[in-house]
């Protein structure tokens, strides 16, 4: 697998990363290296494996359907990068 | 009088006899603090006069007949990747800088519960991502017995914290052998309990399937004194265990291994990627168990050398998905965005790039890239899939080893811990540090790191024991005949 600056940077994107030139050159070589060492998994045969999704295999834990209180309000915003006295300030998602 | 700062029991001992003061011994951690973190560099954050205040009300509390939890007046440091509500938790990330958590996760809560002094966060690699501890925003933690050296990852600073003799007791976090690694590197011991055994609630997450939070100490007694404390059900972690806590400490009364059947993977401690010490570690460990009245026996794993590549799916896949959270918008670092930046993909979008690349640092930004990459439409059956289906396997070959025997003997690291900068411009070369230790992870089991000797160069070596799932009892047993019959955990480093 070898990845263009494209390549990365479209994946970046995806990921929501901003790259620098210099991280787009050095990350490119790198997780080419990393996948082609990963790729080996390829030489197991595993058709009829079930995946293992969780590291335990355990039943799925229901709560009762029950409002309970949660954290407050204040305690919510108090570490936004912006918010006034009730919402968190984001900058616009539609264009003006 | 010398305070005992490398002892959570004996302290707990004098503590209970009025030998000494809760405030005696916050003192000492606090002159012991000034005089080692200039050089060693282990705290993110460390509580100062509120852990005075805390010492006098347990104090006070004592003197007036009150009864006391069982770690009243010892102390404990906490890596900062779990929340608390009186110190920032930063994951030793920029983008986690000034974060201060509106809760406690649960195990903070049980240790003051348990009236534990809450000495301070310690230093990580960033959101857990590293061996070396060398992936910290705010600077790298030196090893106690070599400061050129890395104390390990990603726990560096809660080996580090004990190694220095700050704190008896610290708490880690281990995805991939971030408690066990470190342990080895700076010559303490180190618990990786079950998946689901201690509560994760309140610890920030980077791989969830993998991520178990266990104790730092001199020897295993410490080790089970905290273990003790945190274990057990919560339901605010739909992964927590429902089944009941064995008695750790009832557990290594009396500790014998004759009769048991202990494992050795021969293909790992024969292999090529482990360093001759290291490999006369475990050789002399299996000396000392078979002593000891054990039986060792050979067992066979199909799939040791996919380890490593099946990790570094699934941890990058899981981190890029937890890690996707941290956007600038709720908490978090959020970057200026100027007019020009904001055209090209929208102002949000902008924010949201322009904050990650800020907020994160390189290894954070190769697994976010790793993980995207691997979940990505047309890749997601090649690696993830793959890789959850070879987990699998690696589970049945744990499966297939513990109907043969009680538990597993084997390495922590290739190697004793390296210098500084060795491996920080070879990602692969620093995953491999996990060759010995990401297995049980994958399979969700509990597994120590015992000191085990030294180096010729004086730096520390390690062994590990694996268990199958909730027999961490059996584990601390093992690990308590090991250190009565040796003498290198107590060793100390000259600082």
């Amino acid at each position: 697998m070898a990845f263009s600056d494209d390549d990365i940077r479209k994946l970046a994107h995806l990921a929501r990363l901003e790259l620098t030139d210099q991280e787009v050159q050095t990350l490119g070589p790198q997780l080419e290296r990393i996948l082609g060492f990963v790729e080996q998994l390829a030489e197991l045969d595993t058709e009829d494996v079930e995946p293992m999704t969780t590291a335990l295999d355990v039943n799925n834990r229901w709560v009762s359907d029950t409002i309970e209180p949660g954290l407050p309000r204040e305690a919510a915003l108090a570490n936004a990068p912006l918010a006034d006295k009730e919402c968190f300030l984001v900058p616009p998602v539609l264009p003006s | 009088m010398t305070i005992p700062l490398d002892s959570a029991t004996r302290l707990q001992r004098m503590l209970s006899d009025g030998e000494v003061s809760a405030v005696d011994v916050a003192r000492a951690v606090l002159d012991r603090a000034a005089a080692t973190e200039p050089t060693i560099a282990a705290f993110t954050c460390t509580a100062g006069e509120q852990l005075l205040d805390q010492a006098a009300a347990i104090d006070r509390r004592r003197s007036a007949g009150e009864t006391l939890g069982p770690l009243a007046g010892i102390p404990v440091a906490v890596k900062d990747v779990l929340c608390t509500t009186d110190m920032p938790t930063t994951c030793s990330s920029r983008m986690l800088k000034n974060f201060q958590p509106p809760y406690d996760a649960t195990v903070v809560a049980k240790l003051r519960a348990a009236d534990a002094l809450l000495v301070g966060k310690t230093n990580m690699d960033e959101f857990a991502m590293g061996a070396s501890t060398e992936n910290s925003a705010f600077g790298v933690t030196r090893n106690p017995w070599n400061t050129d050296c890395t104390p390990g990852g990603s726990s560096g600073g809660a080996a580090a914290v004990v190694a220095a003799s700050n704190v008896p007791l610290s708490l880690g976090s281990d995805t991939g052998g971030s408690i066990r690694q470190p342990a080895a590197f700076c010559g303490v011991t180190g618990l990786k309990p079950t998946y689901g055994r201690v509560s994760r609630f309140g610890l920030v997450a980077f791989a969830s399937s993998l991520d178990q939070v266990g104790p730092l100490g001199w020897d295993v007694a410490d080790n089970a004194l905290l273990l003790s404390q945190i274990a057990g059900f919560d339901q605010r972690d739909s992964t927590s265990l429902d089944a009941p806590v064995d008695d750790y400490l009832a557990a290594i009364a009396n500790a014998d291994v004759r009769g048991l059947k202990i494992g050795v993977i021969r293909d790992q401690l024969d292999g090529d990627g482990l360093a001759d010490p290291a490999r006369h570690a475990v050789q002399q460990a299996i000396e000392v168990f078979t002593a000891a009245g054990a039986t060792i026996v050979d067992v066979q794993f199909q799939q040791t050398k996919y380890w490593v590549p099946t990790y570094y799916i699934i941890a990058p896949c899981e981190a890029s998905s937890n890690l996707s959270r941290y956007d600038g918008a709720h908490y978090g670092h959020r970057a200026e965005v100027s007019s020009e930046e904001a055209q090209q993909h929208g102002p949000l979008v902008a924010t949201y790039c322009k904050s990650r690349e800020e907020g994160f640092g390189a290894e954070v930004k190769r697994r976010i890239m790793l993980g995207t990459y691997s979940l990505s439409a047309g890749y997601s059956d090649r690696y993830y899939s793959k890789a959850l289906r070879v987990r699998r396997l690696i589970r049945g070959d744990y499966d297939a080893a513990f109907e043969q025997v009680d538990l597993l003997l084997g390495p922590v690291t290739p190697t004793a811990a390296f210098p500084l900068g060795d491996k920080v411009d070879d990602p692969l070369q620093m995953y491999l540090c996990d060759l010995f230790t990401v297995g049980a992870n994958l399979a969700g089991l509990p597994a120590i790191s015992l000191p085990a000797g030294h180096t010729d160069a004086g730096l520390p070596l390690g062994v590990q024991l694996q268990a199958p799932p909730l027999r961490e009892a059996a584990m601390l047993r093992a690990g308590t005949v090991f250190q009565n019959a040796t003498d290198h955990h107590r060793r100390r480093p000259q600082l």
